[in-house]
């Protein structure tokens, strides 16, 4: 199941970057995408239930996981080293973690835009659409939230480069060939969504986007 | 050369356990490492104490009964290969080695650097077998199977059953052991008739004596001395979801 719902969460975390990435096309680009998304109505509410029961489910069965592992070696090694079993693998937990904090932190900061007040009071662009593009930018100028943010984005990358191929294991679409090239590209996979991530608030940083309106 | 031990001593498994230090000197660097722990034992028994008790038995790597942790790592730091096939040498001179028992909730704890594995033989009772009577090895031929499923069951089949995998997971996992068994016997024409029950209810076995689930860290097939790979794994979920699909349609 954290496999599955894994699998889900991992479509979203493609299909959002590749919507974001439309900041490079320009404000007129991104908001007319924003408008469209908005425009599904019901539909874009059930992608949301859907994508939030993936997310509590998710974490409900790698509780479950984590408790019964924990309890299958009650008493520890005095020492114990690890020979193949990378930081990454160990430590999906805390990873998981803080990248949960930060997606409710991204909800209040862009969705509900109450994070940063200023956000609010960006006015609707020349086609009477919300200005995604501008508020995109102010968000990203304030150093501390783009910290955050590469933070959150590196250990999303950590999640993923054990995520991203293991799941093939846990569904049982791997085999002995097929391993190495699954660690590999699923490593490469991770770092791909990492850089188009973090290309976003270093452009702004750069001043290489500028807002379309003031604030 | 010389060694410093810090080897895990325990009574029962309800009493307390601790490191005790013991000084291994003048050691062949050709000594295996269960010879060296022969010696260090014949010393105690010599000072009258209680020699540090641990299992083992053809020692040359094949029975899978010596069952060390050994500076942290399932079976020591030469991988592939069982405790009894690790030589002093590969030690610095001086070094001090951390010797601890196999960890896992379903190995019963017994003495000091012994534990109890049967929970890894109930799961071959619970369906690593044919059931129909094999009687004498037939003639080669007479069961065509193709090379390389004949390959990869005979990989499988290399597992000795010592338990590293379980003991080397961070999450005391045992699935690495299961697959090999389910793999098999599910590759090969005279497994194929039960492989639907052999899967559930070795699975079934494994969940109820307490090892842990598999992350896929591969830390198992990292330490296993029979190099099995963790793709078997890949390989009982696979047969284990077909399993499930064919007992719900009622198969």
């Amino acid at each position: 199941m954290v496999a599955v719902t894994g699998l889900v969460l991992l479509g979203f975390v493609i299909g959002h970057l590749l919507g974001n990435l439309q900041i490079f096309l320009g404000p007129d680009w991104i908001n007319s995408y924003a408008e469209h998304l908005r425009d599904l109505g019901p539909l874009l509410w059930f992608v949301r239930a859907f994508l939030l029961v993936n997310v509590v489910a998710h974490i409900y069965y790698t509780i479950r996981l984590t408790i019964d592992n924990r309890r299958a070696r009650p008493n520890a090694y005095a020492q114990k080293d690890y020979v193949k079993a990378s930081f990454a693998s160990r430590y999906m937990w805390l990873s998981g973690l803080v990248v949960l904090a930060f997606i409710i932190y991204h909800l209040a900061h862009f969705t509900l835009v109450v994070a940063d007040p200023r956000l609010a009071t960006l006015k609707l662009d020349a086609l009477q659409r919300h200005d995604v593009y501008s508020m995109m930018v102010y968000g990203f100028r304030n150093v501390i939230v783009s910290a955050f943010y590469v933070l959150a984005m590196f250990l999303l990358m950590l999640h993923l480069t054990h995520g991203a191929s293991s799941f093939f294991q846990s569904l049982g679409w791997n085999d002995k060939t097929m391993t190495p090239h699954l660690a590999r590209w699923g490593r490469v996979f991770a770092w791909l969504i990492f850089i188009g991530y973090v290309s976003i608030p270093l452009a702004v940083l750069l001043g290489l986007v500028q807002p379309a309106q003031p604030l | 050369m010389n060694f410093k031990l810090r080897v895990w001593r325990q009574k029962t498994g309800a009493a307390k356990g601790k490191l005790a230090d013991y000084p291994a000197n003048d050691v062949s660097p050709d000594t295996s490492f269960l010879e060296m722990l022969d010696l260090v034992n014949d010393r105690l028994i010599e000072g009258g104490e209680e020699p540090i008790a641990f299992e083992s038995d053809c020692r040359e790597g094949i029975c899978g009964t010596c069952c060390l942790t050994i500076n942290g790592e399932a079976h020591g730091p030469d991988h592939p290969g069982a405790a009894c096939q690790l030589y002093m040498r590969r030690f610095k001179e001086g070094e001090t080695i951390t010797v601890e028992p196999f960890r896992a909730k379903p190995f019963r704890f017994v003495k000091d650097l012994v534990v109890n594995r049967s929970a890894l033989d109930r799961i071959v009772q619970a369906g690593g077998f044919v059931s129909a009577r094999s009687g004498s090895a037939p003639e080669a031929n007479s069961i065509p199977v193709p090379k390389q499923n004949a390959d990869r069951a005979m990989e499988a089949a290399a597992c000795i059953g010592c338990g590293a995998c379980a003991a080397a997971c961070p999450n005391a996992s045992a699935m690495l052991f299961t697959s090999a068994k389910v793999s098999h016997l599910a590759l090969l024409p005279q497994g194929d008739p039960e492989r639907t029950n052999r899967v559930l209810n070795m699975v079934s076995v494994m969940d109820e004596e307490g090892f842990g689930n598999c992350t896929n860290t591969y830390e198992c097939e990292a330490v296993c001395p029979a190099e099995i790979s963790a793709s078997f794994i890949a390989k009982l979920n696979r047969e284990y979801a077909v399993a499930t699909l064919r007992k719900k349609l009622g198969g």
